[in-house]
């Protein structure tokens, strides 16, 4: 497993400003990069990109299905298109032509889900896209990958550059604070524990990792040491390190801004169902649609800020039978 | 159709005689390899593919920049079948052209084929793209055509629909955005014989009412900024004259209406869709595209 301690601290970029401004770097060494957009930019985001390549800049109208389809031809003449909209339109508006075009040509577009899960402003449930990650997982042949912070975005781009297939870069509206300091470098299918402990087990995505380091001390408060272990890559999956986390604490958490049905939660019980058996419990969206109101308070109504994780992480174990925290032994029998 | 608003006058024809005749003899040829690939394999689009083999042969062996034994090439015309159910008639017409050997035809409908049931451009290097779900093909036309105009280079992109095709709202979003591009190095043609599966009931029992009004489809791609000229699709000299008229307009994208009929050349297959067809409708139909030597 890989390690890596979470700097967890300042305020962070906007991803998506990371995001444009890393793919202005690259294109400027690379003239196969293109950014297509659904009347989604701004002068703000992918308007840096379409002041600084006028050209490359490809304004495809409101308009996702031919969007992705353009894509797909333009990569079949050698570029490497971004596409970026919002997530829940890039992934269930076009998902017939990500599934024939992208998926099953292996053509290599990026679909950028921009604003993807529960925070999108005040849209509500039509723009909250809360089983992109289900979708697009059961698809063969796509990766799909979800950054942390502004370091793991940029770093994902850069790397992104030359993979060969279709990638969907789920990526999470606004803020989020630093994970990693600039030497980190994103791995395919590869997780990052980002805090060291045994007694049990969480195990998150994109800038929720933020939201439970923050939880940690409330866990801490009560005799729990968590190993927490952050999943950029969502497909193909760590496995190696799902199951190490879960020999060493015995018991599983895994928390997501998404639905708790065929997410992170639902490919980390694949992944022990199959390898390593033990108790895991989902912390995520419960099998519902949200709705329109402030990022505070919907992280908390929905149960995935800081003190709805620590609180439901902190009932489940008390609802554990076998649970022996008062006597201070391990949670689980790993 | 009656001819329809902001339809451009066509050339007359260009080619040499003799040489129409070659290609109308090989359109004869695809035909036959259609009707049989389908009676071995037990099934295929064999009416779609019959009305679109003039149009495929007049692209493949005379209008279009391409070297078939370098399928790869990246400076070659691209095509598009976004009627990606036609495919049986571009299998055969690459055949034909010297892509691969027309015997191995044979394995369409069989495990491990190159030739899917719709066009798969990750088994047969031929293919320029992928297509089955209409519409989504158009797109990636546009695509290539807009990633020519990006790179400077000449080459241009030919793509195929049908007229049923062309309820798919996907192909309105992608033509708005070819004619707000101003695409002049794509080609579209509309294979429109007339009937899809189901469609809407017509006035006597059992008939169809073809898929759009006349003219209205005429008018809807001129709506979306394209140049709309119109063909009898059957006629390879008419069709070739159309496509070079086509060549030398700039500005926008032309679409050409291609009036077709479902099942050409056997006469009982007018309007079939996908079925098999049994022992006795291959003698048949080949009698019929024998006699048409």
């Amino acid at each position: 497993m890989r390690h890596s301690e979470a700097v967890a601290g300042g305020d962070g970029r906007v991803l998506r400003e990371a995001f444009n401004r890393t793919l202005i770097e690259l294109a400027q060494e690379r003239p196969e990069i293109l950014l297509l957009d659904a009347d989604n930019a701004t002068p703000a985001t992918e308007g840096l990109f379409a002041e600084a390549f006028p050209d490359r800049f490809l304004q495809m109208g409101a308009a996702e299905q031919n969007m992705v389809g353009v894509a797909a031809g333009l990569a079949t003449m050698g570029f490497r298109p971004y596409v970026s909209s919002y997530a829940c339109f890039q992934v269930y508006r076009a998902h017939d032509q990500v599934r024939v075009l992208v998926a099953q040509t292996g053509l290599p577009v990026r679909l950028i889900g921009q604003s993807a899960g529960l925070l999108t402003g005040l849209t509500g449930k039509t723009h909250q896209s809360i089983d992109d990650v289900a979708v697009m997982r059961a698809m063969p042949g796509m990766t799909v990958l979800t950054p942390g912070d502004e370091v793991e975005t940029a770093d994902m781009l850069r790397w992104s550059l030359d993979f060969p297939g279709p990638i969907y870069l789920r990526l999470p509206r606004g803020t989020a604070p630093l994970l990693f300091d600039q030497t980190y470098r994103f791995e395919l299918g590869k997780g990052v524990a980002v805090h060291e402990g045994g007694d049990i087990a969480i195990i998150s995505a994109g800038i929720q990792t933020s939201r439970v380091l923050a939880a940690v001390p409330a866990l801490e408060a009560a005799g729990i040491r968590p190993l927490v272990l952050h999943l950029p890559s969502l497909k193909p999956l760590d496995e190696d390190a799902i199951e190490e986390a879960a020999r060493i604490a015995g018991v599983v958490v895994t928390v997501e801004d998404h639905s708790v049905i065929g997410g992170l939660g639902s490919a980390v019980c694949e992944v022990l169902a199959a390898r390593y058996p033990v108790p895991v419990h989902r912390i995520g969206i419960a099998d519902c649609y949200a709705e329109s109101a402030s990022p505070d308070e919907l992280i908390e109504r929905y149960g995935i800020s800081s003190s709805a994780v620590a609180r439901s992480i902190l009932a489940w174990v008390a609802s554990r039978s076998d649970h022996a925290l008062a006597s201070g032994q391990a949670i689980g029998d790993g | 159709m009656t001819r329809a608003i902001h339809t451009q006058p066509v050339a007359e024809a260009l080619a040499p005689a003799v040489r129409i005749d070659e290609l109308h003899e090989t359109a004869r040829r695809v035909r036959i390899e259609v009707v049989q690939a389908v009676a071995r394999a037990g099934g295929g689009h064999v009416g779609a593919s019959l009305s679109a083999a003039d149009i495929l042969v007049g692209l493949y062996f005379a209008e279009m920049n391409i070297r078939p034994d370098a399928p790869d090439w990246t400076g070659r015309d691209r095509f598009v079948l976004s009627k990606g159910h036609a495919a049986l008639a571009l299998y055969a017409t690459l055949a034909l052209r010297g892509y691969f050997a027309v015997d191995e035809l044979v394995t369409f409908g069989h495990l491990d084929s190159r030739f899917q049931g719709h066009p798969d451009m990750t088994r047969l290097t031929s293919v320029d793209i992928s297509t089955g779900a209409l519409g989504a093909g158009f797109s990636a036309a546009v695509g290539m055509a807009m990633g020519s105009k990006l790179r400077g280079t000449p080459e241009r992109t030919y793509v195929l629909l049908g007229d049923g095709e062309c309820q798919e709202g996907e192909v309105w979003e992608a033509a708005f955005v070819a004619g707000r591009y101003r695409l002049d190095n794509l080609l579209a043609i509309v294979d429109l014989n007339g009937y899809q599966v189901t469609g809407w009931p017509g006035t006597e029992p059992g008939s169809q009412t073809p898929p759009w009004p006349a003219e209205a489809l005429a008018r809807q791609w001129a709506a979306s900024g394209w140049t709309v000229l119109e063909v009898d699709g059957h006629d390879i000299a008419a069709i070739l004259a159309v496509l070079a008229t086509a060549r030398e307009m700039t500005g926008r994208p032309v679409v050409v209406i291609a009036r077709t009929i479902k099942g050409k050349g056997v006469s009982f297959m007018k309007g079939w869709h996908s079925r098999p067809v049994t022992p006795d409708e291959l003698d048949r139909a080949m009698e019929e595209l024998r006699e048409a030597q």
